[in-house]
C-alpha cells in the first residue's frame, strides 16, 4: 500500500476501460451476426436497436465510472459488460434454437428472453449507477452492519414465507409478489457481506485470540464460536429447508473465509471445514435430494435417463465443442435443459469450444483477482474485508456452478454471474461490480485528493457510531 | 490482513486452475468419449446436418440428399431404391451404412483426406462442410433393364466392361427399398430392417457379389480353357461324348441332360460339346486334366480371391482336394464348385478381352463438393487367363453355343448402327444339392463376342427344371441387358 509515492501521477487509465467496452460490445455485435448467419434466421430487424441499446448502457456505465470514480480499476468494468454481452448473445442463440424448433413442431413460436434480459441489463445498470452516485464513500455502509445483517437473513429465509415463497425446479429459492419473481438470496448475498465485514472489523480482535491448543492447533475460545455456529446453522437450513445446495455452499464459505480473513487464524478455516463436513455428511444420511445429487455427480451416465440428463447433456455438449468449438449457432446447446440459466457455460462451452470455456474461466479469475488486489490496496479494514467478501462471493458462485456443470463438484443450482438469463442474479451482480469500484476509487485515487490519513482502527472506532 | 487475503486469492486460484484443468480434460480428453456414447444425439445430429454427397451412375444421382424442416436437416434419398440397392446399400442412422454409402463414407460426408483444402477454407470461412461425389460405372441403361427383367424372381445380374473391368450393372432380386431403412423415423427403419431379416429370400444380402452358386455348365468355360491351356487340346479336338459316364471308383454313373448321346457315334469335337453342353465329354476332360489343372486355370479367372470392387465380395471357390468322381463333377460346375455373378462375369470378360482379366470396379470419379474431379479410378489387370490365340478360340467356341447351341435365345442382336451383333455365351443349370430346391439357371454371356463392350452373368436360383432352362429363364434377361449395353 504505497500509493505515497505516486502521489498525484496516479493515472485514471479511463480510456482504456473504454476501449475495452467497445471490443466488448464488438464480440457481442459479430457474435450476434454468425448466429444468425449460421442458423440461417437472418439478422433481425431490431438488431441494430438493440445492440444500439446495449452500447449506450454500457457507454453510460462507463462515462458514470469517469465522473464518479475516475481512479477506479479499469477492468472490471469492461469484463462484467463482456460477460454481460455474452450471455445476451447465447440467450439470443437459444431463443432461435427454440424458435426453430417450435417452427418445426408447427407450435406458436415462444417468446424470446433476451429482451427480458434486455430490460433486466438496463435495470441493473440504473442500479450499478445509484449505488456509484449515492455512495461516495463505501465506509458509510459500516453504520448499517446489524441493519444489513437483519435484512440479509430475513430475505435468505423469505422464500419459506407462506404465501410469497416459490419452488422451481425443486428448490425453494424464489419469492414471488405482485406476478414478479426473484430470488431473494442474490441480494442477500451482498448484505451479508456488509454484515460480515462490519462486523468481523469490530470482533476481530477478540476472535483472533487464542485460548487452548488442541494437538497443537489453536482453537479460538469457545464463547467466540458462537457467530460461526450461528451462520453454519443458518447455512444447513437453507440446505435443508430451501433445497439449494449451492446457496448453502455460498455462504458459509464467504463467511468463513472473510473470517480468516479478518482473523488471520488458519484455525477458523480447519474449524469451518470441519462443520461443512459434518454438515455435509449429515444431510448426505438424512436427505434424499442431497444423496440423490451425490449419486448423480459420481455416476450421471446411469442416471442418464432421469436425474443425471442435464449433467449428461451438458458433458455432451462439451465434448461436442472440442477444442474450438462448433461456432455460435452451428451446435445444440438446446439440448441440454435449462441451457439459458444453469448450463449456460455448458452452451457457451459447445459453440465456442474449449478456447471460449478457458476463456470465460479466466475472465471471471481477472474479475476476482482485481477485486482481491482491491482488497489488499484499500487502507480502511471495513473496506478490505467488503471488496474481498464480494471477491470471494464471485468466486465460489463461479467455482460452484462451473464445477458443478463439468462434473467436477456435485451440481447445485447457483446462477452464473452475469452470464445466466434472470433478473435477481443480473442486478446483484452488477451492484457487486458498482461496490468494488467505489472501494477501488478510493484506494487507488492519488493522496492528496483524499481524507487524511489515520490508522484502520481509528476509521473502525470513527465510523461505526452504536 | 494483506497476507490472509492473499492467501485467501491462492486458494481461489487453486479452485480455478482445477476448473480450468477439468474443462480441459473433458472437451480434450474425454470428448471422443463421450461423441462415442450411443446416446449422444449430437452425433446424430452434426452428421444429418451436413449435406452428404451425392452417389452418381453418369449424370443422375442415385443417392442424394434432400433438406428437411425436420429436426434432422437432410434426408437421403434414393430415386431408383431396390433398383440401384445393391450398389448404393442404405444409409441408416439405427443400423449404420452398407454399399457405397459405408465404403465411400469418407468422401460422401466430406471427411476423406482428399477434401483437406476444402476443409481448410471451411474453417476459416465458417461454413458447413459438404460431402464429395461419387461417380459410379454403372450404365444406368443396362441397370435398369436388368432390374426389370430380375424382378419377381430370386436372382441377380453382373456385368463388365471387359477392357476395363468397369462394373456396368449390379442388381438383385429380391431387393430392398433403401429410403425407408435411410429414413429419420427409427420406428419404421426397425420394423423394415427386421421384416427384410426374417425373409427367407434374404433381400439384405448383396446378392450379385456375395451369393455363392454351383456354376453348373457355365464353368466348362474354365474347363475348356483348362484344356485349351494344357496344350493337349484344341477346339476341333475330338472328345468321348456318350450318354452316360461312369464316374470312377463309385458306381454311379454321370449323364447327359438330354439322355442321348452328345453326337452320332458317342465322339464330340471339345466345340460342338460346349455348344450342347456335354456333361460326359467335359466330365472326361475334367479327369484328363486333373483337379490341380481345373483349379490353376479357375484361378486365373479369379477364384480363391477377394475382390473389393469396393464393395466386399466372396470369394469363388473351387475344391480343395476332390477325388476322381468329384473332378469329374467339379469339371460341370457341380460338387463343390461355387461362384458368384461377379466371378462368371469375370470369366466371360476375360475370355473376350483376349484372355486378359480385368479387376472389376465400381467407383469411377470422386469429385469435390463444386463437383470437379478430385480422383479418377483407372483400370487394372488382374491376370492373364489365357494366351490370345487359346482366347480367340474360347471366342469362336462361345459363338457357337449361340448359333447353334444352347443359347440361341441370343441370336439376332443388333447394335445401335443396325448391324447384327455375334454374341458368346454359355448356358448353366445346376443342381444346389439341397433338398427340395429348384436348379439354379445361369447365363453367361459377352457381345460383340470379339472384341466385347459387355459382359454379363445372369443367375436366377428359382429358375425351373431343364438344362434348356438356362437359356430360357436367364437368356431373355442377358439378351435385354446386351441390347440396352450395346445402344
Amino acid at each position: 500500500m504505497s500509493t505515497t509515492e505516486q502521489s498525484t501521477k496516479q493515472r485514471t487509465r479511463r480510456n482504456l476501460e473504454l476501449v475495452l467496452i467497445v471490443i466488448a460490445w464488438g464480440i457481442g455485435v459479430l457474435g450476434t451476426l454468425q448466429v444468425g448467419w449460421a442458423t440461417e434466421e437472418g439478422i433481425h430487424p431490431r438488431f441494430w436497436i438493440t445492440a444500439g441499446v446495449v452500447g449506450l448502457l454500457a457507454l453510460i456505465t462507463h462515462l458514470i465510472v469517469r465522473w464518479r470514480v475516475p481512479y477506479a480499476d479499469p477492468f472490471m468494468l469492461p469484463i462484467a459488460t463482456l460477460l454481460t454481452i455474452l450471455g445476451l448473445v447465447m440467450i439470443y442463440r437459444l431463443d432461435v434454437a427454440a424458435i426453430q424448433r417450435a417452427a418445426r413442431l408447427d407450435n406458436p413460436a415462444p417468446t424470446p428472453d433476451v429482451y427480458n434480459q434486455l430490460i433486466w441489463y438496463g435495470v441493473a445498470s440504473l442500479l450499478f449507477i445509484l449505488v456509484l452516485l449515492t455512495i461516495r464513500d463505501h465506509r458509510i455502509l459500516q453504520r448499517y452492519t446489524y441493519t444489513a445483517g437483519l435484512l440479509g437473513v430475513i430475505l435468505l429465509l423469505l422464500p419459506l414465507a407462506p404465501g410469497i415463497g416459490a419452488t422451481v425446479n425443486g428448490a425453494t429459492l424464489w419469492v414471488r409478489i405482485a406476478g414478479f419473481t426473484f430470488q431473494p438470496a442474490e441480494a442477500a448475498k451482498i448484505l451479508l457481506t456488509i454484515f460480515f465485514a462490519g462486523y468481523l472489523v469490530v470482533t476481530r480482535d477478540s476472535l483472533a485470540l487464542v485460548r487452548t491448543r488442541v494437538l497443537g492447533v489453536p482453537l479460538p475460545r469457545a464463547r467466540d464460536l458462537g457467530p460461526i455456529l450461528i451462520v453454519w446453522a443458518v447455512s444447513l437450513g437453507v440446505l435443508v429447508f430451501q433445497r439449494d445446495l449451492g446457496t448453502s455452499l455460498l455462504f458459509f464459505g464467504l463467511f468463513v473465509g472473510m473470517l480468516y480473513i479478518a482473523t488471520q487464524r488458519w484455525s477458523w478455516l480447519v474449524l469451518g471445514f470441519l462443520l461443512f463436513a459434518v454438515g455435509s455428511v449429515g444431510a448426505y444420511l438424512l436427505f434424499g435430494h442431497v444423496r440423490t445429487r451425490v449419486q448423480i455427480w459420481l455416476d450421471p451416465f446411469a442416471y442418464a435417463d432421469t436425474g443425471g440428463y442435464q449433467i449428461v447433456q451438458s458433458l455432451y455438449g462439451f465434448a461436442n465443442g472440442g477444442l474450438f468449438g462448433t461456432g455460435l449457432g452451428r451446435g445444440h446447446p438446446e439440448l441440454v435443459p435449462f441451457a439459458n440459466t444453469d448450463f449456460i457455460t455448458a452452451a457457451l462451452g459447445e459453440e465456442l469450444g474449449l478456447t471460449g470455456a478457458l476463456g470465460i474461466v479466466l475472465l471471471y479469475g481477472i474479475l476476482i483477482e482485481r477485486g482481491l488486489r482491491t482488497a489488499v490496496a484499500v487502507r480502511d479494514p471495513f473496506g478490505q474485508l467488503l471488496a474481498a467478501g464480494l471477491s470471494i462471493t464471485l468466486g465460489i458462485q463461479v467455482f460452484v456452478i462451473i464445477g458443478g456443470v463439468t462434473r467436477l463438484i456435485p451440481l447445485t443450482g447457483l446462477t452464473t454471474p452475469f452470464l445466466s438469463y434472470g433478473g435477481s442474479s443480473l442486478v446483484a451482480n452488477w451492484v457487486i461490480i458498482a461496490l468494488l469500484l467505489v472501494i477501488s476509487h478510493r484506494a487507488r485515487r492519488p493522496v492528496g485528493v483524499s481524507n487524511p490519513q489515520g490508522s484502520s482502527a481509528e476509521f473502525a472506532t470513527q465510523v461505526v457510531r452504536r | 490482513m494483506t497476507r490472509s487475503i492473499r492467501r485467501i486469492g491462492l486458494v481461489l486460484m487453486v479452485l480455478f486452475l482445477a476448473l480450468l484443468a477439468n474443462v480441459t480434460f473433458i472437451q480434450v480428453f474425454q470428448a471422443d468419449n463421450y461423441r462415442g456414447r450411443a446416446d449422444n444425439q449430437r452425433v446424430l445430429l452434426e452428421e444429418y446436418e451436413r449435406e452428404r454427397g451425392p452417389i452418381l451412375t453418369g449424370p443422375e444421382a442415385v443417392a442424394l440428399s434432400e433438406k428437411t424442416k425436420g429436426k434432422y436437416r437432410w434426408l437421403r434419398v434414393y430415386p431408383e431404391g431396390e433398383q440401384n440397392a445393391a450398389v448404393t446399400g442404405f444409409y441408416s442412422m439405427v443400423y449404420g451404412a452398407t454399399g457405397l454409402e459405408r465404403t465411400e463414407n469418407d468422401v460422401l460426408s466430406g471427411s476423406s483426406d482428399l477434401f483437406f483444402v476444402d476443409r481448410v477454407q471451411q474453417l476459416v470461412a465458417g461454413r458447413q462442410p459438404r460431402g464429395g461425389a461419387v461417380t459410379t460405372t454403372i450404365d444406368p441403361v443396362a441397370q435398369a433393364v436388368a432390374w426389370e427383367g430380375l424382378r419377381g424372381t430370386r436372382g441377380a445380374v453382373y456385368a463388365i466392361e471387359p477392357s476395363t473391368g468397369r462394373t456396368l450393372v449390379q442388381v438383385q432380386s429380391p431387393s430392398f427399398d433403401p429410403n425407408i431403412l435411410s429414413s429419420h423415423d427409427p420406428q419404421s427403419i426397425r420394423e423394415y430392417y427386421e421384416q427384410l431379416l426374417d425373409d427367407p429370400e434374404q433381400p439384405l444380402i448383396n446378392r450379385p457379389i456375395v451369393a455363392l452358386n454351383p456354376p453348373g455348365s457355365t464353368f466348362k468355360l474354365v474347363t475348356a480353357a483348362a484344356a485349351l491351356s494344357s496344350g493337349r487340346f484344341t477346339m476341333d479336338s475330338v472328345l468321348p461324348g456318350p450318354a452316360e459316364y461312369d464316374l470312377p471308383l463309385s458306381s454311379r454313373t454321370l449323364r447327359n441332360w438330354t439322355g442321348e448321346d452328345c453326337a452320332p457315334g458317342g465322339e464330340i469335337t471339345l466345340e460342338q460339346a460346349l455348344a450342347v453342353s456335354c456333361n460326359t465329354a467335359f466330365a472326361w476332360l475334367g479327369n484328363e486334366l486333373g483337379p490341380d489343372a481345373l483349379r490353376a486355370q479357375a484361378e486365373l479367372f479369379g477364384f480363391d480371391t477377394k475382390f473389393e470392387t469396393p464393395l466386399r465380395a466372396s470369394t469363388s471357390r473351387f475344391p480343395e482336394d476332390p477325388d476322381e468322381p468329384q473332378t469329374a463333377m467339379s469339371a460341370i460346375g457341380q460338387f463343390d464348385v461355387r461362384a458368384t455373378a461377379l466371378q462368371m462375369a469375370m470369366v466371360a470378360a476375360g475370355i473376350g478381352n483376349n484372355g486378359v482379366v480385368m479387376q472389376p470396379y465400381l467407383v469411377q470419379e470422386i469429385r469435390a463438393p463444386d463437383l470437379s474431379i478430385l480422383r479418377t479410378f483407372e483400370p487394372q489387370e488382374f491376370e492373364v487367363a489365357l494366351s490370345s490365340e487359346n482366347a480367340r478360340q474360347m471366342q469362336l467356341m462361345m459363338m457357337a453355343v449361340v448359333d447353334n447351341g444352347t443359347a440361341g435365345i441370343l441370336q439376332g442382336i443388333y447394335d445401335a448402327e443396325g448391324n447384327l451383333v455375334r454374341v458368346g455365351a454359355k448356358t448353366g443349370t445346376a443342381q444346389t444339392g439341397r433338398d427340395g430346391e429348384q436348379p439354379v439357371s445361369w447365363m453367361v454371356a459377352m457381345a460383340p463376342a470379339t472384341n466385347p463392350k459387355i459382359a454379363v452373368a445372369v443367375v436366377v436360383e428359382d429358375g425351373g427344371q431343364a438344362e434348356l432352362s438356362g437359356g430360357a429363364i436367364a437368356g431373355p434377361i442377358a439378351r435385354a441387358v446386351i441390347e440396352a449395353a450395346l445402344q
